[in-house]
Parts: C-alpha cells; sequence; structure tokens
C-alpha cells in the first residue's frame, strides 16, 4: 500500500487560497494546530471554514486573516475564552461573511455529506431565528458557487406529517484533523471522544492527518476496533508530536491555559494579534522551533497527561498562576 | 462556615432541578457545576451527557468545555456528537437540558447569537453551540443567567433557542412538539413558567434580595405574588461544591 508520510511542508503546499476547509477537534481540544499556523505561514487565504464547535483553531485563522467566511455553531475556548475574540472583532467589523447553525444541525451537514446524501432532516431549528435569519441571501448564494443554494428548508414529513428542517449536505475540499495514532497508509485511530471527526473526514475530498505518534499498519489492524477512518480515506499523513498545542490531545497532553490566555489578550485588535502571529507562527522556522519557544522539554513536561486519566490533574488551570 | 456565594447559590438551585435517575443535558459552565454537585449529592443514579461525546462520567476534575478529556474519567462510553445528538437528544431520551445565554426573555427563549442588528452587531456571541438542539428536544430545559434587566429583555434580539416562543400553544404550533424551558435560574431567584399561558412567575427569591428588587430588575413584566425565599444551601452542599466539585475555585471563589 502506498506511504502517504508527508513533512508538514509538503501537506502544507496541498491547501491553495480559496479552499473550503474543515477542521477536527471541538473547542480546545485536538486541533491539527501546527498545521494551520504552517498555512498562515504560507499565506494561504481566502478559506471557506465549515465547523460546528471551534475554538482557537478558528479564531487562529480569522485573526491572521486567512478566512472568507464561516458557516459553522459556536466560536470559544470554553472557560478560558467564552467568546472567541477574533471572531467577535471580525464580525462586528463586518470583516467576514458567516453563517449559523446549531451544532446538532452542522452534524447532520456534515453526515449527509459523508453518507452521499444532498441533505438531511433534523428537528433543530423549528421556531429559532437560525431557521428565519440568513447570513448570505438567497441572491448571494445564487452567484457563489461554493454556498448552497439555501440555508435551511423547512418541510413536512410526507408519512408523518411532522415538520422537520433540511439542511444541505457540506463536502469540503479538505479536512484537516490531529490524531493520537495513524499508520503510514493513512489508517486512523482517535482515543478519547471523536468529536465530529469521523464525519468531517468522509465528508472531504481530501484529508490530511497530522499525528501523535506513527504506528505500522499491521500493528493498528491486531485492535481494528479502535480505528476510526480508513486508509483509503486517508491522503496525506504528517508526523507531528505536540501538534495540537496550545490544544489538548487526549491520553498525551493537556491544554496549554498560559497560551490560551496569551492569545486571548493578544487577539484585542490587529497590532496585537500581528505581534502573536509575529512571534509564534511567522517567527519559528520549524515546529520544532516552535515547541523550544513555548518552552521547550520543561513546558511539554508540565502538559503531559497522566496515564490512565488522559489529562493532566496538577495542571495549573487558572491564569497566570503556573 | 462561610455564608453561600451567588455562583454557590445558583449551582444548589440548579442541582436541585435534577431528580435522581434523570438523564442530564449539560453545556460548559454553571450547570456542570449543578449536574456534578446534584451526582455527589441526591442524584447518585443520574446520567450525565456532554455532546462533544461523553456519556455518564464520574468525574473528578471540573472540565473547561464539554470536550475536556476531564469529561472522559469512568464514562461509560466515548463516542461523538453524531451518537449524542442523534440517538440520545434527538430520538428524546434526555429528559432535562441545562443552558445559559446572554439575552434571555419573558417567555424563556435565548439569544447566544448577537445583541443588536444580526449582520452588524453591537456585540457576537459565540453562537447556538449545542444551545438550540438541548432547548427544541430535551424533556425540559433549565436556564442559567445573571439577573441583570438588559440581559432579560422582553424579546430577545436573536432567537437563537426556542423557549415557549410567544406563549400560550406557540411552541406546539411551530413545530416543537415536547419540551419548554422549567426554570430560570438567576443570580436574584428562581422564575419559572405558568401552565397553558406559559407567563413567567418568580418561584423564589435569593436570601439578600426581595421580590421587588427582583422585578425591577427584570426586563418583562413578572409576577411575583407566589415567591418565596429560595432554600438555603445545606452545610453538606457548600462543603460538597466548594472542597470536591470545584477546588481549584475555578468558578467558585475562595
Amino acid at each position: 500500500m502506498e506511504d502517504k508520510l508527508k513533512t508538514l511542508g509538503e501537506a502544507a503546499s496541498l491547501i491553495a487560497s480559496g479552499s473550503s476547509i474543515s477542521i477536527g477537534g471541538f473547542t480546545s481540544q485536538r486541533h491539527p494546530t501546527a498545521l494551520l499556523r504552517k498555512l498562515i505561514k504560507d499565506g494561504v487565504r481566502d478559506l471557506i471554514i465549515y465547523c460546528h464547535s471551534a475554538g482557537s483553531d478558528v479564531d487562529l485563522l480569522i485573526g491572521a486573516g486567512s478566512v472568507k467566511r464561516v458557516e459553522g455553531a459556536y466560536q470559544a475556548d470554553g472557560v478560558f475564552t467564552p467568546i472567541s475574540p477574533n471572531w467577535r472583532r471580525f464580525v462586528e467589523a463586518g470583516r467576514i461573511h458567516f453563517e449559523d447553525y446549531s451544532n446538532a444541525s452542522m452534524m447532520a451537514r456534515f453526515a449527509a455529506g459523508a453518507m452521499g446524501l444532498p441533505f438531511m432532516p433534523v428537528k433543530s431549528m423549528l421556531g429559532s431565528d437560525l431557521m428565519e435569519r440568513w447570513g448570505f441571501s438567497s441572491e448571494e448564494r445564487k452567484v457563489d458557487p461554493e454556498a448552497a443554494p439555501a440555508k435551511v428548508h423547512k418541510m413536512e414529513c410526507p408519512f408523518t406529517g411532522q415538520q422537520l428542517a433540511l439542511v444541505p449536505a457540506i463536502k469540503t475540499d479538505f479536512c484537516l484533523l490531529h490524531v493520537q495514532k495513524a499508520s503510514p497508509q493513512g489508517l486512523l485511530r482517535i482515543e478519547g471522544q471523536e468529536f465530529l471527526d469521523v464525519q468531517q473526514a468522509m465528508a472531504s475530498r481530501c484529508v490530511i492527518a497530522t499525528c501523535e505518534e506513527v504506528v505500522k499498519d499491521e500493528e493498528l489492524r491486531r485492535n481494528p476496533e479502535l480505528n476510526r477512518i480508513p486508509h483509503f480515506a486517508v491522503d496525506a499523513v504528517v508526523h507531528l508530536p505536540f501538534g495540537a498545542h496550545p490544544h489538548s490531545v487526549h491520553n498525551a497532553y493537556d491544554y496549554d491555559p498560559e497560551h490560551l490566555m496569551e492569545f486571548s489578550r493578544a487577539s484585542k485588535d490587529d497590532a496585537s494579534f500581528d505581534r502573536y502571529l509575529e512571534r509564534y507562527v511567522f517567527g519559528p522556522d520549524s515546529h520544532e522551533e516552535y515547541l523550544e519557544l513555548i518552552g521547550g522539554e520543561a513546558r511539554m513536561r508540565a502538559l503531559r497527561a497522566r496515564s490512565g486519566l488522559g489529562y493532566n490533574p496538577e495542571l495549573a488551570r487558572r491564569g497566570g498562576d503556573r | 462556615m462561610r455564608a453561600a456565594s451567588t455562583t454557590e447559590l445558583m449551582a444548589v438551585a440548579a442541582a436541585r432541578e435534577i431528580a435522581d435517575g434523570e438523564i442530564v443535558f449539560a453545556g460548559t459552565g454553571l450547570p456542570m457545576l449543578g449536574a456534578m454537585l446534584a451526582q455527589r449529592t441526591h442524584a447518585p443514579n443520574m446520567t450525565l451527557l456532554f455532546e462533544a461525546g461523553a456519556i455518564d462520567p464520574r468525574m473528578l476534575h471540573l472540565p473547561m468545555s464539554v470536550g475536556d478529556s476531564r469529561t472522559l474519567v469512568g464514562v461509560a462510553q466515548a463516542a461523538g456528537l453524531f451518537e449524542v445528538f442523534n440517538y440520545i437528544l434527538q430520538s428524546g431520551r434526555v429528559e432535562v437540558g441545562f443552558l445559559g445565554g446572554a439575552q434571555i426573555d419573558r417567555y424563556g427563549n435565548i439569544n447566544s447569537t448577537a445583541v443588536g442588528d444580526y449582520h452588524h452587531p453591537d456585540v457576537r456571541f459565540p453562537g447556538s453551540g449545542g444551545s438550540a438542539d438541548v432547548a427544541t428536544l430535551s424533556g425540559r430545559t433549565v436556564i442559567m443567567a445573571p439577573h441583570e434587566r438588559r440581559r432579560l429583555p422582553e424579546r430577545v434580539d436573536y432567537l437563537t433557542s426556542p423557549g415557549w416562543l410567544e406563549g400560550g400553544e406557540s411552541r406546539v404550533r411551530a413545530g416543537i412538539l415536547t419540551g419548554g424551558p422549567s426554570a430560570l435560574v438567576t443570580t436574584m431567584g428562581v422564575i419559572r413558567y405558568r401552565e397553558a399561558s406559559h407567563e413567567p412567575y418568580l418561584d423564589s427569591f435569593h436570601p439578600g434580595t426581595t421580590p421587588e428588587a427582583v422585578r425591577e430588575e427584570t426586563g418583562f413584566p413578572l409576577d411575583i405574588s407566589d415567591s418565596t425565599e429560595t432554600l438555603a444551601p445545606a452545610p453538606e452542599e457548600l462543603e460538597i461544591l466548594r472542597r470536591v466539585v470545584d477546588p481549584e475555585g475555578i468558578f467558585i471563589k475562595p
């Protein structure tokens, strides 16, 4: 079978400006953040992002000016950042296009794309402005080949008469994931919650996975019930330990509260966020240099997950008390 | 023992909304505190769910979000959004859902999207997340919010998550056949909704305030005629909240 191992640079070079992408993970968890930093560094722009509960993954891209449009449900880093600051700033200033759904309706849209269906019915959105208010109109959608012709369509079930909302399928150019284990052939294992990674991957034309560990294919096949995404659905694998930092990876390391708070503070305006990008995105020449910059071995040790728990129970989680 | 803070009063009030044996859907923040407290006091047989995929955890540490690895300790299943939203929530198995929001209106409709014009908002919030789904599909919902007049308007600027919509039968007419808000737990008291009309009334006011003060801070008409003082937290509840649920002081300030 084909070896799909690539360097970070090779994988990032697959993604052109204007592409539609989805990003694996959930709020502050298991995002392919090193790959996102590389996209920004390479100057990729005008991305169309489909997400559910995003956090400082999408917010990093927004703050870097790499995003044209977001269709999603939620932008926050949990207790660290109750509203993603760049998201808030860019929407309030009219600098980004957006469309609001709920998490379950975005889940249904990805699932439809993954199953080869044009839409999915959901019971959510009824009675809500998610149904009534559209981020971009039917007219705008007509001239945008990437946008579904309608945000949502209300219908009565032909069998029961029940009212339902139909939401359009998503098919993305790229799905970017970070997982615990991958084989060189692209078989992916996810530990902990899978979030919506499987549906996002299967709803994409090209899946790029960064991983904590590259494991031989035959070894992953010894416990096939733990594997989540088949090799033929994956196009590139990048070995990138700590590739999700400052986000967490179950069983590997925790989120970095100090960095997430620094990100949040830096996002207050363009000048301050440019300084953040200069330091953490454009400054380091490689992922290894980035890891040195954030504190190297000592910091990584402080974030390491404790075996049996999947996170670090000793982690200082309140701002500034490291 | 130090008297209960407002946050602690709210967490205890939230916990009391959970009956033993119920299936509970909780969002980030105070609802987690309430759910973890209920599990350690009167509701040891409740099942807690988080939309990111944790099904029935026995948490040791407070999560910072619903996707946190801390939600996986002692968990029955580590699944994902597909399983939790489809098989558990949309199928009608969730008995009570906990929600927050930036604005809550007269009929318990929630805005967690935007204040001001939708396209050019004065303040933009995170968006629905699972809120609209939980509000639509749970057996009942408990909403938690700071009690300020501007946050409790007659009508939300953007209706993210449906409550009783315009009162009366409007929720059913919109095609939502089940559920609806049962309580709004605020920093000042607990508001509930009348049968049939779904008009709000003050059920209890927290120690240190008065029904009149609560009504004054509320942006919609509030019937205060049936209100009594919120039952103070038991020392045992406060002890568990402070020492077991949130010893790091993430929400509960020492």
